[in-house]
């Protein structure tokens, strides 16, 4: 390596260690603050915990005084059930809107592209009613469905892309073989996407995960909250419980970093098997 | 093993039309090699064979069974891709059996089919290896034995070899002819290298914008070429060409002149007084003399040594080029004048429109 490569090398290094700080450094505070006594949290928040700040209080009182379990496994399902219809739905209609030309095709590309330009929270008080009268107001499936509504489009335009970098000689020879056009989609086509419905996964997960604005409108009962949602039992209008906040945030942290990290491993090992021919 | 007949075989994109009535008959065993310049319609004619595009009209009948409404499966064929076209995420042995899945071969057979065809394409060692682990020869034999365990009634190749080096091209094709004595199967094959398409056909095609130019056996195409267009896509480097007019007939025997050559005698009845003519001489017919039934001069202005043979390339009286093979050591200099000759048989004679004046030939 001459110098001048060293050198832009450590520059761009620089650039990424700042950004990575600046990204994590948040989340690495509210973690490291959930586990300290309330005075330690306003008195130094930025040192971590030690012998005599160190508490799980935070921990306690949400367990205790909160349904976060519950929540927490309405977050999950929600989210999963979501990710896989999204993936599904996306996929096929991908491979349908690239693969095959028929009557109203490109009217239907455009329609659902629309649906990545204009943010779906535009229509909350439709879908509120639409779910009111479906009766499926203060449900999961709710959830479910808007969420489903809300990935789609993006999912469907990244699988486009992808689907269209497989070669089209593979699905031909598929079909000089004999092998039925769902079995193809399935079995030949699914597989290469791997890499791109890893990246789609990711996308569609976290804002799922995280939103707040849908199941504060269509969810009421406790039985139906999802953690972001119950988080903010403890974001009072006169005094908040920064131990119980920050408690429940860090859990609410945890199940997106470990399906990110499953998921960006799948990642990068579809990259690499899908990069030689 | 069938035979495969096309009728009238049009295909258009819009406006643009590809294929142009298409007439072409393949007998069962044939091995029949489509060429032509790049875009001239011969993968697209290959994919309507195969079922992959749809005709915008005529018929195709493969074994005497018309095919039009067909799927690809169901016609009987099997296709080799230029880019092989493996399924990436299957081994060897999956490769070859997946289809066979979908056709309702039983799993023993599958098994018999794959070995049979892993001996005969040496692949036992490689069943159990992904694509991504095969080098390029060793990924086009596999492709061809996917071909191969379908058991089709007709191979379809589209420029097989293209993406191998020169060393491995030749073994393959030597393993394609070997393949194709063993199977006796009906093969339709596209590719632009002339050698391969001399060396494996049966029968050549030519075409040319969409159109069948001339079918007919290698050495027949080489010595009796249809029109201007096959007389200077058949063969490398291509024929030279002269602009020429009948000057006077005699006993059935043309006169013909022209700026670039000596007058020259053919033997020909169809001809009147004032013809305009091409005529055609192969560099490797051209060879340094003094006086024969056909001669030209030309001043050396690059020579391009080979080996064996070296090319000449040749400026004429009338300003444009004409190229000659020379043989052996001594290679004439550039700036050096030269005088050379061509037998009768070897001069090819075409008429204003392009088509052959039936001469001697050899
Ligand atoms: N989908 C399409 N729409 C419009 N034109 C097309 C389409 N597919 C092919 N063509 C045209 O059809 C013509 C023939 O194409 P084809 O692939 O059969 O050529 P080819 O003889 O196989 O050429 P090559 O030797 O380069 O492979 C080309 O001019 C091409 O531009
Ligand atoms: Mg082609």
């Amino acid at each position: 390596m001459t110098r001048d490569q060293r050198a832009r090398s450590i520059g761009v290094h620089l650039v990424l260690i700042a950004y990575s700080l600046l990204a994590v450094g948040p989340i690495l505070l509210v973690v490291m603050n959930s586990f300290k006594v309330r005075s330690a949290i306003f008195g130094s928040p930025l040192t971590p915990p030690d012998a005599s700040t160190f508490s799980l209080i935070g921990y306690e009182k949400v367990f205790r005084s909160s349904h976060i379990l519950l929540y927490y496994s309405n977050s999950l399902i929600v989210t999963l059930v979501s990710m896989a219809l999204v993936l599904l739905f996306g996929a096929m209609a991908a491979w349908a809107l690239t693969e095959y030309r028929f009557r109203g095709s490109t009217a239907l590309a455009l329609f659902l592209s629309i649906g990545i330009m204009v943010p779906i929270r535009l229509g909350s008080v439709a879908i509120l009613n639409m779910m009111r009268s479906a009766g499926l107001n203060d449900t999961l499936t709710a959830l479910v469905l808007v969420y489903v509504a809300q990935g789609l489009p993006m999912s469907i335009f990244i699988l486009s892309e992808f689907i269209q970098q497989i070669p089209k000689d593979l699905r031909d020879a598929a079909r000089c073989d004999g092998v039925p056009e769902t079995r193809i989609f399935f079995e030949v086509v699914a597989p290469l996407l791997r890499p791109a419905i890893a990246t789609v996964a990711v996308f569609t997960i976290v804002p799922i995960w995280n939103d707040l604005w849908f199941p504060l409108i269509l969810t009421s009962s406790d039985s139906t909250h999802t953690v972001t949602l119950g988080v903010q039992q403890f974001l009072g209008q006169y005094i908040t419980d920064w131990n119980s906040v920050l408690a429940a945030l860090s859990m609410a942290i945890l199940p997106v970093v470990v399906i990110y990290v499953i998921l960006s491993r799948q990642l990068i090992a579809g990259l690499t098997s899908g990069a030689v021919k | 093993m069938a035979n495969l007949s096309i009728e009238h075989l049009n295909k258009r994109y819009g406006a643009t039309t590809v294929l142009n009535d298409v007439n072409l008959s393949i007998e069962d065993g044939e091995f029949v090699v489509l060429v032509g310049p790049s875009g001239c319609g011969k993968s697209t004619l290959l994919r309507m064979i195969a079922g992959l595009d749809g005709a915008s009209g005529g018929d195709i009948h493969i074994a005497g069974k018309l095919v039009n409404t067909l799927a690809p499966a169901e016609r009987g064929i099997a296709m080799v891709f230029q880019s092989y076209a493996l399924y990436p995420h299957m081994n060897v042995r999956k490769n070859m059996t997946f289809g066979l899945k979908f056709t309702g071969v039983p799993p023993t057979e599958r098994e018999r089919r794959v070995t049979e065809a892993a001996r005969m394409l040496r692949l036992e060692e490689l069943l159990e290896r992904y694509p991504r682990d095969l080098s390029g020869g060793q990924r086009q034999r596999v492709a061809i034995g996917r071909a191969i365990v379908r058991e089709p009634e007709v191979f379809l190749f589209d420029e097989p070899l293209s993406n191998l080096d020169a060393a491995l091209r030749v073994s393959t094709r030597v393993e394609i002819a070997n393949l194709h004595r063993l199977l006796k199967s009906t093969i339709v094959y596209v590719t632009h290298d002339q050698v391969e398409a001399m060396t494996l056909a049966d029968r050549i095609v030519v075409m040319n914008k969409g159109c069948i130019e001339q079918v007919g056996k290698p050495l027949d195409l080489y010595y009796e070429p249809a029109n201007l267009f096959v007389a200077g896509f058949i063969g490398s480097p291509a024929m030279n060409f002269f602009e020429a007019e009948v000057e006077g007939i005699e006993g059935g025997r043309a006169r013909v002149t022209g700026a670039a050559f000596r007058t020259l005698d053919i033997s020909a009845a169809s001809l009147k007084v004032g013809d305009r003519l091409t005529v055609g001489v192969r560099p490797e017919h051209l060879v340094r003399g003094e006086a024969g039934a056909f001669t030209a001069e030309g001043i050396v202005e690059l020579v391009e040594r080979l080996g064996e043979a070296s090319f000449a390339y040749l400026r004429r009286v009338d300003g444009k080029m004409f190229v000659a093979e020379v043989r052996g050591r001594q290679t004439p200099a550039p700036g050096e004048t030269v005088t050379l000759v061509a037998a009768s048989p070897d001069v090819h004679v075409f008429d204003a429109s392009g088509l052959r004046v039936a001469t001697e030939t050899r």
